[in-house]
């Protein structure tokens, strides 16, 4: 899991070109920062997932007693002890990283860009020392951060994704404001570490995702003890005691009426949402087209900007997917195309993805909603399934909570255009499967593929 | 209560009613025809039994499963105090309290599919079957009692059962097999499993698992018949967790001794030397043999295969008897598994009563090897497509990078691509060795029946971070020479 950055100085350093790569991160509003790597490696992917397979333990634990195991009743979390694991693996990443990068000779600096003129940037680093650089071509990759509510306390009290996975305290009794992956995957392991968490949602769960799906992990998270409130928004947040964690007050009104609620947390995490990082880079100052609105920059289909020598990639794109391996893809090919006569571009279309919330989630394709606006109720056809994962039939948990759903347009043959499920080790099996959609597979092919048993892929077949 | 001795026409008569029977009975009866199923348990040696739904839900796949996630959940136990869990020790494990679960839930099936042929008004006979005449089939029960039903159809789907290896002193006496493993009810305690098939190399595995001491006996290969480079790293990983293997060894004789151990003795082919130990229980994993002995095929001159005693069938699954057809482990030339009898058995009766004409597909068909590294492919190994004089690449990734947060642990996962060197580079086997190995296995089985080319699979997005996404960076070739091995990013 390298970052996209790295794949694309690895591949223009391969056709022996010069190199260079700008890295820096702004600490947080509560001072917090990090290595070489990106979103991902540090504030994303990888602790996440780190986090949330700490909290599937906590519940092999459970499972195991009844497969056998024997131990002490009371098993407690340590806060710390897994934040120090994690935080040792991220550090070992971006060791990594810049390793490889010197190997590669590409030139690193730890400094702050901003394009200052035509082929020209400037580099400022922590300690405010200039430099300029010229180059031949520019590649934009700076990502995004979390956004604040812009209320009162949310920047001296609230933390963010950004400050979570290196929390040097546990967290407590939290509030999670939002309701994007990010919300739901953090509230979702923050309760299965054992912390008593809330979910404060303005309107509908994972905006953009299958939403029949979206509302069973919501149930799910409710049945196993997180707490929703629904349609409320937090208007002022006030500290009642400092502390490692201290005490929060959260003041929230309703999105339907005038009604206002007060709640007491240790911790208060937003999630609601993320802004490019290209306002302060200084594209007026080369011409770069950015969406005023969104600040994401428009490119064309071989990720270039309006100005043909600054290329962009990654999570700023304008309509493009904010995933690791869509950057990396598309850094990589691109690096093939200006240096070593390639011509492939990067492929938008099908391109899966998984949430990892306590249920986990794979998708790949349209969901039921895009896919009957897209070609109309009559023609799609969805067929679908509840199940049981062998594993959870001895410890009789969650039965008939897991699903899987196909998506098929008759009028193509009954091609599958939307896979969905829902279950344990989702990103595993829809990997293959989205391999299979992007071969056109149609349903009776997926109905002739005999299944492996006993896994949960094979409901799917 | 006693059953009335009457004679029955059925359309469709089914002998054996595990995965292959059952699916093509009930699939039959949603057609409205008449149909029934005989099943029947012979004990084994060591008296072992058990009800409706043949190997896969109550001596195979099911259990099998089971206690290999009992096993892994041991090692989530060690995992979990690198994530921060705080679990006293010492930890052990109780193989009463698993077995019992496991048996009770195998039991739950059982009962499951009692109230599905009732419902799907399917007759269920539990009687040991035997031919009279190509209609004809002389039902035993447990009791003596004889009943003769005739069928216009009769579909055998008796499986197999383990072989002992009779010529061994003592194998039949003392040793138990994998029809007996879970339904042990007291701990098997130290172990010695003999075979190298994928049932010895997955019980030795859970056992060792679950904390007992485990050897294998090995005469050769691992895994003959599977991708030899992959075998060896299932082996390899045994070892390292703890499974010890005797390589290259045969057993001679196996003798009780006066504290109730056994002493197994062997004979070291490489040494040439002739060694003994002790162990609680010997298991017997040396393959399986078709279960056709009490079916009387001779009367009705259902042919069977000389070498291995496997009944002789066709594309549509048809014997050299009209009316009489075959389906799953007894059947010759093809894969012993639960999901190709499954398939096998509904498309037999969407032939016989529903109009269809589609056959069987047993080409590219997926599995997996439920090993404590678990292994599964799908398609060609390295060996069969060099067999098929194909020209091939063979593209590897091994990474080092599995258990990231513990640093004792050294586990690595694979995976391999087979596919054509010509132009269009069409995929003919996929190989994964790791963690969940059949949910990544199984969409990447329906990609090949889409006729999945190399190029297509490297178009495709990986998920991130999982571990079916390293198959987005497959790129260097058995041929280049060059070093597969990822350290981990």
């Amino acid at each position: 899991s390298c970052p996209y950055s790295c794949y694309c100085l690895h591949e223009a350093a391969k056709y022996e070109k010069k190199v260079m790569v700008l890295d820096f991160v702004t600490p947080t509003p509560l001072g917090n920062s990090w290595g070489l790597g990106g979103t991902c490696v540090n504030v994303g992917c990888i602790p996440k997932k780190l986090m949330h397979q700490a909290a599937l333990l906590g519940q092999a634990l459970e499972d195991s007693r009844k497969f056998g195991w024997q131990f002490t009743e009371e098993v407690k979390h340590n806060w710390m002890t897994m934040t120090e694991s994690v935080q040792n693996y991220i550090g070992s990443l971006n060791w990594g990283y810049r390793v490889a990068l010197r190997e590669k000779k590409v030139t690193y600096e730890n400094a702050y860009g901003e394009f200052v003129g035509p082929h020209t940037v400037k580099a400022t680093n922590k300690r405010g020392v200039e430099k300029l650089y010229t180059a031949e071509r520019f590649l934009i990759a700076t990502g995004e951060r979390p956004r604040y509510l812009g209320i009162p306390g949310d920047k001296e009290y609230c933390i963010s994704s950004d400050d979570l996975f290196s929390l040097p305290y546990c967290p407590g009794k939290t509030l999670v404001v939002g309701a994007s992956y990010v919300a739901l995957e953090c509230a979702g392991f923050l309760a299965g570490l054992g912390l008593d968490v809330t979910v404060m949602v303005r309107s509908i769960l994972l905006r953009g995702f299958d939403q029949d799906i979206a509302n069973k992990i919501g149930e799910y998270m409710e049945g196993h003890g997180i707490n929703f409130i629904r349609e409320f928004v937090p208007i002022k947040v006030e500290q009642i005691e400092e502390g490692t964690p201290g005490r929060l007050k959260v003041i929230a009104k309703s999105t339907k009426g005038n009604q206002i609620i007060e709640g007491e947390y240790n911790t208060v995490l937003l999630a609601i949402g993320r802004d490019s990082c290209t306002r302060k880079i200084g594209l007026d100052k080369v011409g770069v087209q950015i969406n005023e609105k969104t600040g994401k920059i428009p490119v064309n289909d071989e990720e270039q900007t309006n100005v043909p020598y600054i290329y962009a990639v990654g999570d700023i794109l304008q309509d493009k997917l904010e995933l690791t391996p869509v950057a990396i893809q598309a850094g990589r090919l691109l690096v093939q195309r200006l240096y070593a006569g390639a011509t492939s571009k990067c492929d938008y279309v099908n391109v899966p993805t998984t949430v990892f919330t306590p249920l986990e989630y794979g998708a790949c394709g349209y969901s039921e909603e895009t896919a009957v606006e897209k070609f109309g109720e009559e023609n799609i056809e969805v067929y679908h399934s509840h199940f049981w994962p062998l594993e959870w039939t001895v410890p009789s948990r969650d039965n008939n909570k897991c699903y899987a759903k196909i998506i098929c347009n008759i009028q193509d043959n009954e091609r599958v255009i939307g896979f969905h499920v829902l279950g344990p080790n989702a990103g595993e099996v829809t990997q293959g499967f989205a391999a299979a959609i992007k071969c056109g597979m149609t349903k009776e092919q997926l109905d002739s593929t005999i299944g492996i048993h006993p896994v949960c892929a094979e409901v799917c077949v | 209560t006693c059953e009335q001795a009457e004679a029955n026409e059925y359309d469709l008569l089914v002998i054996g009613g595990g995965s292959g029977g059952l699916a093509c009975a009930k699939e039959a009866a949603q057609f409205g025809r008449k149909v029934a199923v005989l099943d029947y348990v012979e004990p084994s040696p060591q008296g072992t039994k058990w009800g409706l739904g043949g190997t896969c839900v109550n001596v195979g796949c099911i259990p099998k499963k089971l206690m290999h996630q009992a096993a892994l959940l041991g090692s989530a136990l060690k995992d979990a105090q690198h994530y921060g869990w705080n679990i006293a020790q010492p930890v052990h494990h109780t193989w009463s309290l698993m077995a019992q679960a496991v048996q009770n839930y195998v039991k739950s099936l059982n009962w499951g599919h009692r109230v599905q042929l009732q419902d799907k008004k399917v007759k269920y006979f539990n009687m040991k079957g035997s031919f009279s005449d190509p209609y004809t089939i002389r039902g035993l029960t447990k009791a003596g009692k004889e009943t003769v039903v005739t069928a216009e159809n009769i579909v055998i789907a008796t499986g197999g059962r383990p072989k002992y290896p009779t010529h061994i002193a003592g194998a039949l006496e003392y040793g138990i097999t994998s029809d007996d493993l879970f339904w042990l009810k007291k701990s098997p305690g130290k172990t010695l499993v003999v075979g190298a098939s994928y049932v010895s190399l997955e019980c030795a595995g859970f056992l060792t698992g679950i904390g007992l001491d485990t050897t294998v006996m090995m005469r050769s290969i691992p895994l003959r018949g599977f991708d030899q480079q992959m075998a060896s790293l299932v082996t390899e990983h045994m070892e390292s967790y703890g499974t010890k293997f005797l390589k290259r060894c045969f057993p001679t004789k196996v003798e009780k001794l006066e504290s109730n151990r056994l002493q197994v003795t062997w004979k070291n082919t490489d040494l040439g030397t002739e060694e003994t130990d002790s162990f609680d229980t010997v298991m017997w994993a040396v393959g399986r043999a078709p279960d056709t002995e009490a079916l009387n095929l001779e009367a009705v001159g259902v042919k069977t295969n000389s070498e291995t005693g496997k009944i002789v069938v066709d594309a549509s699954e048809a014997t050299s008897v009209p009316h009489i057809y075959a389906i799953g482990d007894i059947t010759e030339g093809r894969p012993e598994l639960t999901p190709t009898a499954i398939a096998a058995g509904k498309l037999l009766a969407q032939r016989l009563f529903g109009q269809s004409s589609e056959l069987m597909d047993y080409d590219n068909v997926p599995t997996t090897v439920f090993t404590p590294l678990e292994y599964g492919c799908v398609g060609l190994s390295e060996e069969m497509a060099d067999l098929g004089a194909l020209q091939f690449h063979l593209i590897q990734l091994h990474a080092l990078s599995l258990n990231v947060l513990r640093k004792d642990l050294y586990v690595m996962y694979c995976f391999q691509v087979v596919c054509l060197r010509e132009r269009e580079q069409r995929i003919l086997g996929l190989h994964f060795i790791g963690p969940n190995a059949g949910e990544v296995i199984q969409g990447f089985a329906l990609g090949i029946k889409c006729g999945a080319t190399y190029p297509q699979l490297m178009k495709t997005i990986g998920i991130h971070p999982t571990c079916a996404e390293e198959i987005t960076k497959l790129h260097i070739t058995k041929r280049s020479g060059l070093d597969a091995t990822v350290t981990g990013c």
